[in-house]
């Protein structure tokens, strides 16, 4: 019990050095930024620690950190396979094919106004639909090793990078194409040194929706079938045997993989359109 | 986009036509031929094995119509599952346990269910983080990397913690449907709460309106077209969570059993016909907060 009340008050300290920092006069500065959703992350899992040892909260129900930190550390061997088979395999190499696929797509139907006219409401429809589910006939066509992951990856981000691709390369103004006709430039020209860079935003904002539907397309087709490792099948079979701080394990694996995806692409967005407002300082 | 009709309305539906449902109904017919022509490739080699076996031979005529009209084809046609959707959705009695509306139903209400509370939540986490420093430098920077993690890899084990203590069927579907539509309305709602500029802001301040009228009279409405945005991706996300739910404890009800169940049986059709229910399942629910959205914006007189 006594844990509990110390959850509590580490509640509140937590809490009100927060509102503290937030309030105070150097909220802005960016070590301040930094520090007050660290406090909080970290006060979460503090308090997460005492009450699971608190209440004896079963394992079986919600592991402590610590011991999903120890499971973590202790089965890396494990974990990087995992991360290999779903991530590199997998998510990756599909991640590459779809977004090439639908960049190249995109240019064309760029090209053809009746392709984009006829194309971009069949994309956006298939952006919003469940499309995980086509996991299951893909793990039967391809198999269940990691060609089938990608392929599920590949139809996962394939109509969101287009459908951004198509919406981007529309979005300079008459008189910017104006200007590049009276230039005397090609459509290559044109393409390379006005629409492509002025589409990036729109490129890149469609390549960071897809790092997520990425790992989520391969750790979700493991559920239909994989070969004995994968994080998707960990996952499963680690529910099976009840082995929770495994999957916790696992979790942290994901969303590791996952923010640096995300990360890398945001860091790569940086260095190409530099130009734009949203990532001046 | 505003349409002007500056060359007579009277052509209006022609042009539109031409415009928007020919190139459509093109791609639609061009998707459909060719997914005929995948299925002769496709299935083909089943048929030769078939034929290899009794040793007759068979035209090319024959071997395309074999390839479209086989029992678990690989690649079923789209006739073959067009006549399947019929069949489980009209032909069947809405409880029995081969109908597809009894097995949409089924996902249906947990993701309503999940859609209804992760979107009520969002909405009090996201006025909180607009009104409290603190909690919006707080929860916010892990609100938005929340968004980059799978977060369906935790489904299976929401599933069977909430089974070990004994809560099972639609709620643990609901939940796993309400935290995926959770994170994209909170980071919609707290931008829309946040969308009056300042002068608005400062108007309503020389109207010495006090913060509750503040929210009411101005960030509320301003951050509904936000709202309606988010509340379309979080639908779809929802009804993938149930669906993704219902895969890992082998459920036998729903539209993700479904699935599962033609998968270990190699029922094509069936997977496929499922495929489609979700598909047209999750174009109605969008349609439907597509529809409110347009309707409320334009009571609220903000054109869209």
């Amino acid at each position: 019990m006594i844990y509990v009340v110390f959850a509590v008050l580490l509640w509140v300290s937590g809490w009100m050095l927060n509102v503290r920092l937030a309030n105070g006069p150097h909220a802005q500065s960016r070590s301040i930024q930094l520090l007050v959703p660290a406090i909080f992350g970290l006060t979460i899992l503090l308090i997460w620690e005492l009450i699971v040892r608190g209440l004896s909260v079963p394992l079986v129900i919600l592991p402590p950190p610590s011991m999903i930190a120890g499971r973590f550390a202790g089965s890396l061997p494990i974990l990087w396979q995992d991360f290999v088979q779903t991530f590199v395999k997998g998510a990756l190499s599909g991640y590459v094919i779809g977004c090439a696929a639908a960049f190249i797509l995109a240019i064309v139907v760029d090209r053809f106004d009746f392709l984009r006219r006829g194309l971009l409401p069949v994309g956006n429809f298939m952006a919003a639909l469940p499309i995980v589910g086509t996991a299951p006939i893909l793990v039967m066509w391809f198999g269940f090793d990691w060609q089938s992951k990608a392929a599920v990856v590949v139809v996962m981000v394939f109509f969101p990078v287009l459908v951004n691709t198509v919406a981007g390369l529309r979005d300079t103004s008459d008189m910017q194409r104006d200007l590049m006709r009276t230039y005397g430039a090609s459509y290559s020209q044109t393409l390379m040194k006005l629409r492509l860079p002025a589409a990036m935003p729109f490129i890149f904002n469609g390549l960071k929706i897809a790092t997520t539907l990425a790992l989520v397309g391969a750790i979700v087709a493991e559920f239909f079938g994989s070969p004995t490792r994968g994080m998707g099948f960990r996952i499963s079979t680690s529910v099976g045997q009840l082995a929770l701080d495994m999957v916790w394990a696992e979790i942290v694996v994901a969303a590791l993989a996952g923010s640096f995806f995300y990360g890398a692409i945001a860091l790569f967005e940086r260095g190409v359109t530099f130009w734009h407002p949203s990532q001046r300082k | 986009m505003p349409i002007v009709c500056a060359t007579g309305c009277g052509r209006g539906i022609k042009t539109m036509f031409k415009r928007s449902a020919l190139p459509v109904l093109t791609v639609l017919g061009v998707i459909i031929a060719l997914w005929y022509a995948a299925c002769v490739p496709m299935n083909s080699a089943w048929t030769a094995q078939q034929l290899a076996r009794s040793g007759a031979t068979m035209t090319v005529t024959e071997t395309v119509g074999a390839a479209w009209s086989q029992d678990r084809p690989r690649l079923p046609a789209p006739h073959q599952v067009a006549v399947e959707l019929w069949d489980t959705v009209v032909m069947k009695k809405i409880t029995s346990k081969r109908s597809l509306v009894y097995h949409g139903w089924i996902t249906l209400s947990a993701t309503l269910l999940g859609f209804a509370i992760g979107t009520s939540l969002g909405i009090l986490l996201a006025v909180g983080i607009v009104h409290s420093r603190a909690m919006d430098m707080s929860v916010m920077p892990w609100a938005i990397v929340s968004q980059t993690i799978p977060i369906i890899a935790i489904a299976p084990m929401i599933i069977v913690v909430l089974y070990s203590i004994g809560v099972q069927g639609m709620i643990p579907k609901a939940i796993i449907s309400a935290y995926l539509s959770f994170f994209p309305v909170v980071v919609g709602m707290a931008k829309g709460l946040r969308s009056p500029d300042a002068m608005q802001l400062d108007l309503l301040r020389t109207y010495y309106a006090s913060d509750a009228q503040g929210f009411w009279k101005l960030r509320l409405p301003a951050s509904m077209p936000y709202l309606f945005a988010s509340l379309k991706i979080a639908v779809a996300a929802s009804l993938v969570g149930a669906i993704v739910g219902e895969l890992p404890t082998g459920a036998v009800r729903g539209l993700g059993a479904r699935l599962l169940a033609g998968s270990y049986y190699g029922q094509t059709v069936q997977i496929w016909s499922a495929l489609f229910a979700a598909a047209i399942l999750a174009a109605c629910l969008v349609a439907i907060i597509g529809l409110i959205e347009k309707v409320a914006l334009r009571r609220m007189g903000m054109r869209q």
